[in-house]
């Protein structure tokens, strides 16, 4: 670990902090956020379905999923780009 | 099986076992058409995946310390995911979680997104770093992170009282399962589940766990997505349920208030058993909304806090595995959280719509009465119906049922073949042993690694070690199935209570022993302590009848004890001195992927 200097360290990790933050807005978004309108949501109809009722039983979920893939891949290429990332990564 | 070449050929050989389950399954619906009845087709079912799981628990027994705790460290991110799914969804998620929205209507979309969105804190804020961590159990990791056998010793505690609340929802639901499918008492149903998740664990420890946990993934998710597939096809709904079910929870609006659901209220009081009298998709405002919200933080936290799943992803091979494991593990969960609503909604519609075949609710009460699942399951006890007014019609509020067999039932009420209640009645089985599985390891894990290794006897050799672990997993299995017998709570409030004391004592301490470098052994010690028992209490205060504060229930005492948890542990930690430079450049460590573990590989 001796080639990693304390300013790549703490750059590596200021970049990993704002991609961390920035997923947990999204998520708080679709976890609390949209939940607390239901009510008034549910007069849209979506597909058929009550919108509120729609978001709390899939469109939240799809939008986690997605995070959760982009956020894997995102936090690869940072760790890539500071020489961080594992030599011999497996999938 | 832990040569490299089995890792290898793990796709061919979960290819051929998913085509011999399928063969299973069709050989059993030819059975059925030759006359073969549907209790001995259930049977057949429920010992034919029992035996499998327990082969190939005996093929994966192991006598090695790194197996035994981690699986070898090998296992692929998609094979994990798909072993994390199982390990997650149990009989709560299979068993429980429809028949919740069935009865609860919209409230209970929560749970949904709550056990959905608690992974993208896994992945943000735990997974990667854990397994650079390169522990073995959670408490390890507590331990090391702010060193000493106080921290170790707390961590240790409420991963017992968590786990141990889950385990015993568990083996009830594979109590559940095997007193309907083997027609035997419940109480002796409870054991006969506790023999079968035992001999998953046993000999092989982790490494026997994930492979017979993917296995498992394979029979509950084809078991809970086939007969909603049906049904959506069957009642010309369209092709894709999920899609599909727009127009089903409209339909149902319109028969709600034909049969007048949410202004009738239950006409009789029966323990355990529910009538239909909330409206499916009213949402609600201020203290509704409130309570929703509530319940989705509680069962995220909880989700990020549990050891059971946080050391799923200790056994992939790498830093990148983990992440990708997460992102796996979330999509196997996703397709049948996705499906649960779409499954509560045209069960709902199955009995409610009087146009439908299947329709009970209005039609004449000796008719229904005569309905061979109505008898089934009433003779089980899950189910009651009572006409109360004498009118001879059944009405809405004379229908009981038990909301834990709502997914049990869906074949026979739909009037699909015995071949699909067998099915779901052994997906239903493999969620809840999965899990139980995980849970017992989970906890005689950190009893045979934290507390007798590393506290008491820390020169025990490998041998002693593992034989220690699997005596406690027999004892603790004993202890689940009696407390289960005892049946004190329904399967979603256990499972419920479990992530709340997880949450309580576990969250703050596992998320700033990465994200805080400052945050120390007293913080972390006082985080544990103040949120656990400022969580538990409140839980003996509203559990023994005291009135819900700000409407937070024994469902959500997690939004007790993790303010109490944050707070102590901030302040105590601020109020005490920094930790020294050694465990600073650990955390350091743990935040770059590239390099050798923080803890070393067999320690």
């Amino acid at each position: 670990m001796a080639e990693l200097t304390p300013e790549v360290r703490a750059k590596h990790w200021a970049k990993t902090k704002n991609l961390t933050i920035a997923t947990l807005v999204v998520w708080f978004i679709f976890s609390f956020g949209i939940h607390w309108f239901a009510n008034s949501l549910n007069s849209i109809s979506f597909f058929g379905f009550p919108f509120g009722w729609y978001m709390a039983a899939q469109g939240s979920l799809i939008v986690f999923v997605i995070q959760i893939f982009y956020l894997a891949h995102a936090q690869q290429k940072i760790d890539e780009e500071f020489g961080v990332a594992e030599d011999d990564a497996q999938g | 099986m832990k040569s490299s070449s089995f890792i290898d050929n793990l796709p061919k050989v979960y290819a051929i076992y998913t085509g011999g389950f399928i063969a299973f399954i069709l050989l059993m619906a030819l059975m059925e058409q030759a006359g073969m009845s549907g209790d001995t087709i259930g049977v057949l079912f429920v010992a034919f995946t029992v035996v499998i799981y327990a082969a190939i628990g005996w093929l994966s027994r192991t006598m090695q310390v790194e197996a035994y705790y981690v699986a070898g460290r090998q296992v692929p991110a998609v094979f994990n995911g798909m072993a994390t799914a199982a390990d997650w969804m149990s009989g709560a998620s299979f068993v429980a979680m429809a028949g919740g929205i069935y009865f609860g209507g919209y409230g209970y979309l929560a749970f949904v997104v709550g056990w959905t969105g608690g992974y993208v804190l896994v992945a943000s804020l735990m997974a990667p770093y854990l397994r650079k961590f390169g522990c073995y159990t959670v408490p390890d990791y507590i331990g090391t992170r702010y060193g000493g056998n106080t921290a170790r010793l707390m961590a240790v505690i409420v991963l017992v009282v968590a786990s141990f609340t889950y385990v015993t929802a568990q083996i009830d639901a594979t109590g559940t399962i095997a007193s309907r499918v083997l027609q035997i008492p419940y109480t002796v149903g409870v054991w006969f589940g506790l023999l079968g998740i035992l001999l998953c664990s046993m000999l092989g420890g982790m490494r026997a766990v994930t492979w017979t946990q993917v296995a498992q993934y394979i029979v509950l998710i084809i078991a809970y997505l086939l007969p909603v597939f049906w049904m959506s096809n069957k009642q010309g709904f369209g092709l894709i349920p999920e899609f599909a079910a727009g127009h089903a929870v409209q339909r149902l609006m319109e028969l709600e208030t034909l049969h007048q659901v949410g202004t009738l209220l239950p006409t009789e009081k029966f323990a355990g058993l529910s009538a239909l009298v909330t409206p499916h998709a009213t949402a609600g405002t201020g203290m509704a909304a409130w309570k929703f919200t509530t319940l989705v933080a509680c069962m995220m936290a909880g989700t990020a806090s549990l050891p059971h799943i946080l050391m799923r992803y200790f056994t992939t091979p790498s830093v990148k595995a983990a992440r990708d494991s997460v992102a796996w593990s979330l999509l196997f969960i996703f397709m049948l959280y996705f499906t649960a609503p779409a499954l509560a909604t045209f069960v709902k519609l199955q009995v409610l719509d009087p146009e439908l075949a299947s329709g009970i609710i209005g039609k004449a009460f000796s008719d229904v009465q005569s309905l061979d699942w109505i008898q089934k399951w009433s003779n089980v006890g899950f189910l009651k119906i009572v006409d109360s007014n004498g009118d001879g019609i059944l009405q809405i509020n004379e229908f009981f049922m038990r909301g834990d067999i709502v997914v049990l039932a869906t074949p026979e009420i739909a009037g699909l073949p015995a071949v699909i209640s067998g099915l779901v009645a052994a997906g239903g089985m493999a969620a809840a042993m999965s899990t139980a599985d995980g849970l017992l390891l989970a906890i005689a894990n950190a009893l045979s690694h934290d507390l007798y290794y590393k506290m008491i006897d820390p020169k025990a050799d490998t041998k002693r070690r593992l034989i220690v672990a699997r005596v406690l997993l027999l004892m603790l299995g004993a202890a689940g199935a009696f407390v289960a017998s005892l049946h004190l709570t329904n399967i979603l409030g256990a499972v419920a209570w479990a992530f709340d004391f997880a949450c309580s004592g576990l969250f703050f301490p596992l998320v700033l022993g990465v994200w805080w470098k400052r945050a120390n052994r007293e913080g972390a010690i006082a985080g544990m302590f103040f949120g656990f028992v400022a969580g538990s209490a409140y839980l003996y205060y509203v559990y023994n009848g005291g009135a819900p504060w700000l409407g937070i229930d024994a469902l959500r005492f997690g939004m007790i004890g993790m303010p109490v948890s944050l707070v102590a542990m901030v302040v105590v930690t601020l109020l005490t001195k920094a930790p020294d430079k050694e465990i600073q450049d650990m955390v350091d460590n743990m935040r770059v992927p590239k390099g050798n573990t923080v803890l070393s590989a067999t320690h």
